[in-house]
């Protein structure tokens, strides 16, 4: 009978150890499909035929159409996103992640590749401001920031570690206000999707991502969210496998085309 | 009922099985080398000490256990019924029961805030007659953590009760014990094995769950950030720190584990 158990026991650890390594793919999964991926092209052609570009997921929408953009430009060439947390992809990039052009959604984040000597002379691109978003029934009657010290309003803010986080704690700062979140989430897409659910009644996010949910929440601007703007600088990386691809692709971020873009989604012009 | 070590059968080492599982074991151990290597082993005690870290590792410990125990509660009872009664859709049924082990854990979150959300089917109820909301809560997090780790339990149960002589449990009956002492006082103490088994793989899932933690209960520091979620935030900016905390929360794990196995579990 122990012997039945026992190996019960193997076969259910296995399936464990399947679930734990799906924990980390949630985050890290992205990052390992363009590697996994990028021998099989390159094999058959000696050029380069696709780049990897690492992004902010605040830039998801944005990124993907001027993606399209620069393939349509650029025949045989395959453009592959991995988007996430700036911070998260900023490890991945100093742990040797193969990419191209990353663009990141903080400064801080974008400082650990350079120093790291992954990247030279990034570029501000676009700004972004926070809002307060709500449910579009706004159950709290929430109208400004003060009213998120509320105990009885249920604030998510994004930890500190990530940027978005990082602008809220300097936007409270530059109010003079201290709120209690109910959760400090991971990325912003975490803490819209608490505001999307009605689980909380306010959060702090940026404004593109208001813009972005398509009416699933109400933003609301608030003045101290000029304290706390957030510059979103791009680089091509000193390593990058495409070569001149990475600095064309930079090239149309900052071009008129690429601007409009990306305003149109609610960022601002640096 | 304790199988003595028998020696194996002589002849030579049958390679084909033991290179692989050589290569299975280096697999298996080799990211644990990685993790031992590049452990910032100079501040180590200092890290320790940070009183976030033990907060973590505290709300750990006590919402795996109590996400344990409930899973033992609602498990056994399930895997019994999956094991000695026939209804129709049993199949259906232990499917049903396997679920969360193939849903992505931040998926699970996800239906978890569907169910019992502020908004949710269940939770919607809960909140506007008993003024109950499980998100944002350590109750949450129990409730997230028993979610995903209970097959473990209920599988390892099953699996002990087919395993079971029945004719034990027959005999039982025919002297006369109803089921729920024929449960109670034979086929119980028959599995405990097979229990012990399932709570230390259920408790060990519920100790590193993260992805429906951090999607249903959120993260905040003392309420509702786990072990598994310091870990992941801490990637963020410290690499450093998180290796340490992902270090205590592996030492933590196998001294608990091996303790209990060497106490309940006689493996073979």
């Amino acid at each position: 009978m122990f012997r039945r158990v026992s190996g019960l026991l193997i076969a259910v650890v296995l399936a464990a150890s399947a679930c734990g390594t799906s924990d980390t793919s949630d985050t890290s999964g992205t990052a390992a499909a363009p590697s996994a991926s990028s021998g099989a092209p390159a094999a058959s052609a000696p050029a380069a035929t696709e780049l990897i570009v690492f992004a902010a997921a605040s830039l998801t929408g944005t990124f993907t159409e001027l993606g399209k953009t620069f393939e349509a430009a650029h025949p045989g060439i395959t453009v592959k996103f991995n988007f996430g947390s700036s911070a998260t992809l900023a490890t991945q990039i100093t742990q040797g992640a193969p990419a191209d052009v990353f663009a990141a959604a903080s400064p801080a984040t974008m400082k650990t590749v350079t120093d790291a000597g992954l990247a030279a002379s990034p570029t501000v691109f676009v700004k972004n401001k926070l809002q307060i978003a709500v449910p579009p029934d706004n159950p709290a009657k929430v109208e400004s920031l003060k009213d998120l010290t509320d105990p009885k309003v249920k604030v998510a803010l994004c930890a500190e570690q990530v940027p978005c986080g990082a602008a809220a704690i300097k936007a409270l700062d530059a109010a003079g206000i201290k709120v209690t979140p109910v959760t400090l989430e991971q990325d912003v897409k975490a803490t819209l999707t608490k505001v999307e659910l009605g689980e909380v009644d306010a959060a702090l996010v940026y404004q593109t991502d208001v813009i972005a949910s398509d009416g699933k929440v109400t933003g609301i601007a608030f003045p101290e969210a000029d304290q706390a703007i957030n510059d979103y600088p791009i680089a091509v990386l000193s390593k990058a496998p495409a070569g001149p691809l990475a600095q064309q692709f930079v090239e149309l971020i900052l071009s008129q085309q690429g601007k409009d873009v990306l305003t149109k989604a609610g960022f601002q012009a640096p | 009922m304790r199988e003595t070590e028998r020696m194996p059968v002589a002849g030579r080492l049958p390679w084909v099985l033991v290179l692989p599982a050589v290569l299975g074991l280096v697999f298996l151990v080799l990211p644990l080398a990685g993790l031992l290597v590049r452990a910032p082993w100079s501040t180590l005690g200092q890290r320790l000490t940070e009183p976030q870290v033990l907060e973590a590792l505290r709300l750990s410990l006590v919402t795996a256990t109590i996400a344990t125990l409930i899973c033992l509660v609602l498990g056994v009872p399930l895997a019994w019924c999956l094991a000695r009664l026939s209804f129709p859709g049993r199949r259906v049924v232990r499917a049903l029961v396997t679920v969360p082990l193939v849903l992505p854990p931040v998926v699970g979150g996800v239906a978890l805030l569907l169910a019992l959300g502020r908004r949710g089917l269940v939770g919607q109820w809960l909140d506007s007659t008993f003024g109950i909301t499980l998100p944002f809560t350590t109750a949450g997090v129990v409730v997230a953590e028993a979610f995903v780790a209970m097959p473990f339990l209920v599988i390892s149960v099953e699996g002990a009760l087919r395993a079971a002589d029945l004719r034990f449990e027959d005999a039982a009956a025919t002297l006369g014990a109803s089921r729920w002492v024929v449960f109670r006082r034979v086929t119980l103490p028959l599995i405990a094995p097979g229990i012990v088994a399932g709570s230390v793989l259920c408790w060990a899932r519920a100790l590193g769950e993260f992805g429906a933690t951090i999607t249903f209960a959120g993260n905040f520091p003392g309420q509702t950030q786990t072990m598994p979620l310091a870990v992941y935030l801490a990637l963020e900016t410290e690499p450093e720190a998180a290796i340490v905390l992902s270090l205590v929360l592996l030492a933590v794990s196998v001294i608990i584990l091996a303790s209990l196995r060497d106490r309940w579990v006689n493996s073979p």
